[in-house]
C-alpha cells in the first residue's frame, strides 16, 4: 500500500467509526425521547397509551391517598385532571397544591401509572413542565371565559 | 463598610484585569518589552484584589451581616460556621466570585511557573487570561453583585439551601471550578500560540502539565459531586444525567481527549490543528456549562436564580470569546503544517480513534442536554431525554474505548505489526474473559452486558501487566535489578497506567452496582424487620432530634446478618426551620464490598414510615476509580520533563532518568 | 472554502438557539390573562381573619395586586419601592400573601413597612393558582372594569414602575 492509500484508508476508517457511532447515538436518542402532556391533552386523548411520557401540573389538594407503599394522587392543570398512582418514596418537596411532574404510562382506563415522580428542589419555582401545563390551562380558561361572558370593552378599545 | 470595600476592590480588580488584558497583548504585537513586563505584576495585583474582595464577602457571612442581600438570601443566624463559609459560594453571585478567584489563582500559577518560557508568549497568555477575568468581573458587577446592600437590613436570613448543607458541598464547587477554570490556561496557551504562530511540539510540552492539572481538579470535582448527590439527595443514585452534571462532564470528556492529543503533538508533532481546536472546545464547554447552569435556560437542581439579563450577558460573552477564538483558529489553522507520517496500525491511530470516540461521546451528551431546549425554542413542545438514552449511548461508546485502552499503550509510534501485538496480548485477553466469567458466577448471575463490562475492566489491567512485565524484563546492556528498572520508568508513563487503572476500577464498580444492586420500599413500624440481599434491617424506634437549625425524625435501625449485629444506622427526615422544607438525610453503612443505604420516605397517618432500603455492591469503587485516576494525573504532571531547568530538582529521588523511552 | 470555518459556523448556530432559548424565559411569557376579567376571589385579610375582601369590592377603581410572601427573598428587593409607591398614592395597592403563615406575614410587614391598602391571605395558594402565579413576587394591574391589564413576573424594578406601571395607571385613571 502506498502512503497515500494508507492515508485514505485511515480517513475512511475514522469516518466510518464516527458515522456508525453517530447512527447508534441517534437511534438510542429517538427511542428515549420522553414527551410531555398536560392533563387537558390527556383528557382530549392526545397522549399515547402504553408509551412512557411525562404529565405535569399541581397536586390536587386533598387528593393524596396512601395505601402502604402505594400512593394515589390527582394531577391537575386547574382545568382538567388525571389520577396517578405511584409506588415508593415520594420526593421531599412533593406537597399538595404544589407543582409536580410524573413520568410513566397511561393505562387504557385513563389512569396514569407513574414510575418516577419529580418535584423541584426549590421552594419558589415549579418544574417548568408543571408551569407550562398551568399556562396552557390559563389560555384555555381565558378562551372559554371569552366565549361565555363577553368582556366589557374598555372605552379606549382593547389594547394589544 | 466592609461590603463597600469589597465593591471597590472588585472595581479595581476589573481595571487591573483590563490593563493585564490589553497592554501586554499590544506590547507583544509591537515588540514593546515595557508593556509586556506589565503582565506578571498585574496578574499578582489582580489576584490580591479579588482575594481581598472574597475575604470581605466571607467576613460578611461570618459576622451575620444581613444588610448584604446575598448574605440575607443564603445564610441565617442559626447556620453553623463551616456552612456559613461554604455559603459564600452557595448562590449565584458568590459562585461567580469564586470563579474569578480561581481564575486568578491559575493565572498567578502560570505567571509564577513560566520563567523559562519566551517573554512574548507569556505576555500573550497572561493577557488572554486577563481578558477572560475582565469579562467575568464585568458580568458580576453588572448583573450579579454579591455586595448589593439590603436596606433596611433583614432581621434574619433566608438560610442556605438545605441541600447544600453537607460536607461534600463545601468542597465540591471549588474543586469543580478549579477544573473548569483550569482549562482556561490550556485555552490561553492555544490562543497565544495561534497569535504567535508557534504551534509546535515545544508548545505542547508546555501545555501538557497545565491541562492535566485542570483535568485532575475536574475529575475530583465531578467525583465529589456524584458522591454528594448519592449521600445527600436520598435516592441512592450517583449520577442522574442532570443538565448540570452534563455541563461538568462535557468539558471532562473533551479535556480527556485533549490530554491524549497533546501527547501526540508533543511526541510526533501531529494533530496540531485538532489539539488547538480541542483546547478551545474544552474551555468553551466550561463557559457553556456556566451559561447553562447560571442562566436558568435549563432549570435543574442548581438553577437557583433566573434572571434573563444574566443569561444574555453570558451568551454575549460566550459569542465574543468563542467566536473570536474560532475566527482566529480558521485564519491561522491552514498555515499549520502536518506532523510526521504514521501507519495505519500505530499509536497515533489508536489515539486518533480515542479522540474521535470521546468527541462523539461529548456530542451525544450535548445533544441530549440541548435538544429539549432546541425543540422548546422552535415551539415544538416540551420533551425530556431520559437517562436510558445516556446510559445506552455511553455503554456503546465506552466499550470500544476501553477495548482500545488495553491495546493503545502497548503500540509503537509510527508503525506497528498486528501479529506481534496479538502475540503479546493473547494471554491478557484469555485472562480477562476468564476472570469476568468467574466474577459473574461468584456474584450469582451471568448477564452478558455485565460480563462484557467486567471483561473490559480486567482486560485493561491484564494488558497493563503485560506492558509492565516487558519493561521490567532484563534487557541487554542494562544493569541493576528489577527495582532499579522500576526507577527508570518515566513518571508520565506510570501516571498513565495508574489513570487507566482508575478507569478499570470505575468500570468494575459501575458494572457491579448496576447489575447486582437491590432496593426495596417498605412500610416500617417500631420493631418491624425487612430482609434485603441477605441483610436483616430492624427498626428499633423513631425519635425526634434537634439539630442546630433543623428538627428531625430519626429512625434507629439495626442491621444484622445471620444473627450478627453489624451496624446501627440513623437515617433522618429533617425539617429545616427557616425554609420549612423537608430533607432526607440517608444513613449509609459503607465498606469496599458494598453499601447499605437507608432513607426515610414519608410518615403515614398511623405513625408508620415508608423506608427505602438499598444494597449497593462495590459502589465505592466508582469513587475509588476517580481517586486513582487523579493519582495517575498527579504523577504524570510531576514528570521531570515539564520542569524548567531553573527549578530545583532536589526533591527528585536520585537515579530518576529524565526522558523515558516512549 | 476554508474548512476551518466549520467549527465557527457550528458554534454560531448553537449560540442562535441558546439565544432563542433565553427568550423563552418564563418571565417573558405574556400572561394569557391580559385583558381578561380578573379571576374572582373571596379571601380573609391578613390582619383581621374575620374580615373578607371580594373581587367585586374593588370594581370601579384602578388597583395593583402584588403577590408576596415572607419566605421570598426577591420580595425584599422590591419592597422599599412599593412602600415609596404607596406613599405617593398613585393607586391603591393590595397584597396577596401567598402560601405563608399569618404571623410570619404580619411580622414581615411590621419589619419592612406595609405599603398595602389591605392584604388578602392565601395560605393554600388557591387564589394564586387562579391568577396563574408560579413564582413570587408577581404584580398585576387591574382596571375599573375588573380586567387585568398588565402582569409583571419577578421583582418590580424602578424602570418597570416608571416606564410601564405608572403610565398605565395614569392612563386607566383618565378613562372614566
Amino acid at each position: 500500500m502506498k502512503p497515500r492509500h494508507k492515508r485514505a484508508a485511515l480517513v475512511l476508517g475514522v469516518l466510518s467509526i464516527v458515522g456508525l457511532a453517530a447512527a447508534l447515538v441517534l437511534n438510542a436518542f429517538n427511542s428515549n425521547l420522553v414527551f410531555f402532556y398536560t392533563p387537558t391533552q390527556i383528557e382530549a386523548k392526545e397522549a399515547p397509551v402504553g408509551r412512557t411520557f411525562r404529565v405535569g401540573g399541581l397536586v390536587q389538594p386533598g387528593s393524596v391517598v396512601r395505601e402502604g407503599v402505594t400512593v394515589r394522587f390527582v394531577v391537575t392543570d386547574t382545568v382538567k385532571s388525571v389520577p396517578v398512582s405511584y409506588e415508593g418514596v415520594l420526593p421531599d418537596l412533593f406537597k399538595e397544591g404544589k407543582g409536580v411532574v410524573a413520568q410513566g404510562q397511561l393505562g387504557a382506563d385513563g389512569h396514569f401509572a407513574a414510575r418516577e415522580v419529580l418535584a423541584k428542589h426549590d421552594e419558589n419555582y415549579m418544574p417548568p413542565e408543571a408551569a407550562d401545563a398551568l399556562q396552557r390551562a390559563d389560555k384555555m380558561r381565558a378562551k372559554m371565559q371569552g366565549t361565555l361572558s363577553p368582556a366589557p370593552t374598555p372605552a379606549n378599545g382593547a389594547q394589544k | 463598610m466592609i461590603p463597600e470595600l469589597g465593591q471597590v476592590l472588585l472595581l479595581l480588580a476589573l481595571a487591573v484585569a483590563l490593563i493585564q488584558g490589553v497592554l501586554p497583548l499590544a506590547g507583544a504585537q509591537r515588540g514593546r518589552a515595557d508593556w509586556m513586563a506589565l503582565a506578571r505584576p498585574s496578574a499578582y495585583l489582580q489576584c490580591l484584589l479579588v482575594l481581598a474582595a472574597f475575604a470581605c464577602l466571607t467576613s460578611a457571612f461570618v459576622r451575620h451581616d444581613f444588610s448584604v442581600l446575598y448574605v440575607a438570601s443564603n445564610s441565617n443566624s442559626l447556620l453553623p460556621l463551616p456552612y456559613r463559609i461554604a455559603a459564600v459560594w452557595g448562590g449565584h453571585e458568590g459562585s461567580l466570585l469564586l470563579w474569578v478567584l480561581m481564575l486568578n489563582v491559575w493565572t498567578v500559577a502560570v505567571a509564577r511557573f513560566s520563567r523559562s518560557l519566551p517573554n512574548v508568549f507569556v505576555a500573550r497568555i497572561l493577557a488572554v487570561l486577563g481578558l477572560v477575568a475582565a469579562g467575568f468581573l464585568l458580568f458580576m458587577l453588572v448583573t450579579s453583585n454579591p455586595f448589593d446592600r439590603l436596606l433596611p437590613a433583614a432581621a434574619d436570613g433566608r438560610d442556605l439551601n438545605p441541600l447544600l448543607q453537607d460536607p461534600g458541598m463545601v468542597a465540591h464547587p471549588p474543586m469543580l471550578y478549579m477544573g473548569y477554570v483550569g482549562f482556561s490556561v490550556a485555552y490561553a496557551f492555544a490562543i497565544a500560540a495561534l497569535i504567535g504562530g508557534n504551534l509546535d511540539a515545544t508548545w505542547a510540552r508546555w501545555t501538557r502539565p497545565w491541562t492535566t492539572a485542570a483535568w485532575i481538579f475536574l475529575t475530583f470535582g465531578i467525583g465529589l459531586g456524584s458522591w454528594w448527590a448519592y449521600n445527600e439527595l436520598g435516592w441512592g443514585g450517583w449520577w442522574f444525567w442532570d443538565p448540570v452534571e452534563n455541563a461538568s462532564f462535557m468539558p471532562w470528556l473533551v479535556g480527556t481527549a485533549l490530554i491524549h492529543s497533546l501527547a501526540v503533538t508533543e511526541k510526533r508533532g501531529s494533530f496540531k490543528v485538532w489539539t488547538v481546536l480541542l483546547a478551545i472546545m474544552a474551555f468553551s464547554l466550561s463557559l457553556l456549562g456556566t451559561f447553562l447552569v447560571r442562566s436558568g435556560v435549563l432549570s435543574s437542581v442548581h438553577a437557583f436564580a433566573t434572571d434573563p439579563r444574566r443569561g444574555l450577558f453570558i451568551l454575549i460573552f460566550l459569542v465574543l470569546v468563542i467566536g473570536a477564538s474560532l475566527l482566529l483558529f480558521s485564519w491561522r489553522a491552514p498555515s499549520v503544517g502536518l506532523g510526521q507520517r504514521f501507519g495505519l496500525l500505530s499509536k497515533e491511530t489508536s489515539l486518533l480513534v480515542n479522540n474521535m470516540l470521546l468527541a462523539v461521546a461529548c456530542g451525544a451528551v450535548l445533544l441530549g442536554t440541548l435538544y429539549p431546549l432546541f425543540l422548546d425554542a422552535m415551539g415544538m413542545g416540551k420533551i425530556s431525554v431520559g437517562p436510558p438514552y445516556f446510559d445506552t449511548v455511553f455503554t456503546l461508546i465506552m466499550a470500544p474505548l476501553l477495548m482500545l485502552m488495553g491495546i493503545g499503550p502497548l503500540m509503537r509510534w509510527k508503525e506497528d505489526e498486528l501479529s506481534g501485538l496479538a502475540r503479546r496480548l493473547r494471554w491478557a485477553l484469555v485472562l480477562a474473559i476468564g476472570a469476568a466469567l468467574l466474577t459473574s458466577w461468584a456474584a450469582g448471575r451471568i448477564a452478558p452486558a455485565t460480563t462484557g463490562a467486567l471483561a473490559l475492566a480486567y482486560w485493561i489491567i491484564a494488558s497493563m501487566g503485560v506492558d509492565l512485565l516487558e519493561r521490567l524484563r532484563p534487557r541487554g546492556g542494562m544493569s541493576g535489578g528489577v527495582v532499579g528498572r522500576m526507577r527508570l520508568l518515566p513518571r508520565a508513563m506510570v501516571g498513565m497506567w495508574i489513570a487507566h487503572l482508575g478507569v478499570a476500577l470505575f468500570a468494575f464498580g459501575v458494572a457491579m452496582v448496576k447489575t447486582y444492586e437491590t432496593e426495596r420500599d417498605v412500610k416500617m413500624t417500631a420493631d418491624a424487620s425487612t430482609e434485603v440481599a441477605g441483610y436483616r434491617f430492624r427498626m428499633v424506634s423513631v425519635s425526634d432530634v434537634q439539630g442546630p437549625n433543623y428538627v428531625a425524625a430519626q429512625a434507629l435501625i439495626e442491621v444484622s446478618r445471620d444473627g450478627q449485629l453489624l451496624a446501627t444506622l440513623r437515617p433522618e427526615k429533617r425539617i429545616y426551620k427557616v425554609q420549612s422544607n423537608p430533607m432526607t438525610e440517608a444513613a449509609v453503612d459503607s465498606n469496599l464490598l458494598r453499601d447499605l443505604y437507608i432513607s426515610m420516605g414519608e410518615r403515614l397517618d398511623n405513625g408508620d414510615w415508608i423506608v427505602r432500603v438499598q444494597h449497593k455492591p462495590f459502589i465505592n469503587w466508582i469513587w475509588l476509580g476517580c481517586l486513582v485516576m487523579m493519582g495517575g494525573g498527579l504523577l504524570a504532571t510531576s514528570d521531570r520533563r515539564y520542569r524548567s531547568r531553573q527549578t530545583r530538582s532536589a526533591e527528585l529521588p536520585a537515579g530518576m532518568a529524565g526522558e523515558g523511552t516512549r | 472554502m476554508n474548512r476551518f470555518l466549520l467549527p465557527l459556523g457550528a458554534f454560531l448556530l448553537l449560540a442562535l438557539f441558546l439565544a432563542l432559548g433565553l427568550r423563552l424565559n418564563p418571565r417573558e411569557v405574556p400572561s394569557p390573562l391580559i385583558d381578561k376579567p380578573a379571576p374572582a376571589f373571596q379571601a380573609s385579610t391578613l390582619a383581621r381573619p374575620e374580615a373578607t375582601i371580594k373581587r367585586e369590592d374593588l370594581l370601579g377603581k384602578v388597583w395593583v395586586l402584588n403577590v408576596w410572601a415572607s419566605w421570598c427573598a426577591a420580595c425584599r428587593d422590591e419592597h422599599a419601592l412599593l412602600v415609596d409607591f404607596s406613599r405617593r398614592g398613585v393607586a391603591p395597592i393590595y397584597g396577596l400573601n401567598y402560601k405563608d403563615k399569618r404571623e410570619d406575614g404580619l411580622g414581615w410587614l411590621g419589619r419592612f413597612g406595609n405599603p398595602y391598602t389591605d392584604t388578602l391571605f392565601d395560605p393554600e395558594g388557591r387564589i394564586g393558582i387562579d391568577y396563574g402565579v408560579y413564582g413570587v413576587p408577581e404584580t398585576f394591574v387591574i382596571d375599573k372594569a375588573g380586567l387585568i391589564r398588565y402582569k409583571h413576573i419577578g421583582p418590580v424594578t424602578p424602570e418597570v414602575l416608571r416606564d410601564k406601571i405608572e403610565p398605565l395607571l395614569r392612563k386607566l385613571d383618565a378613562n372614566a
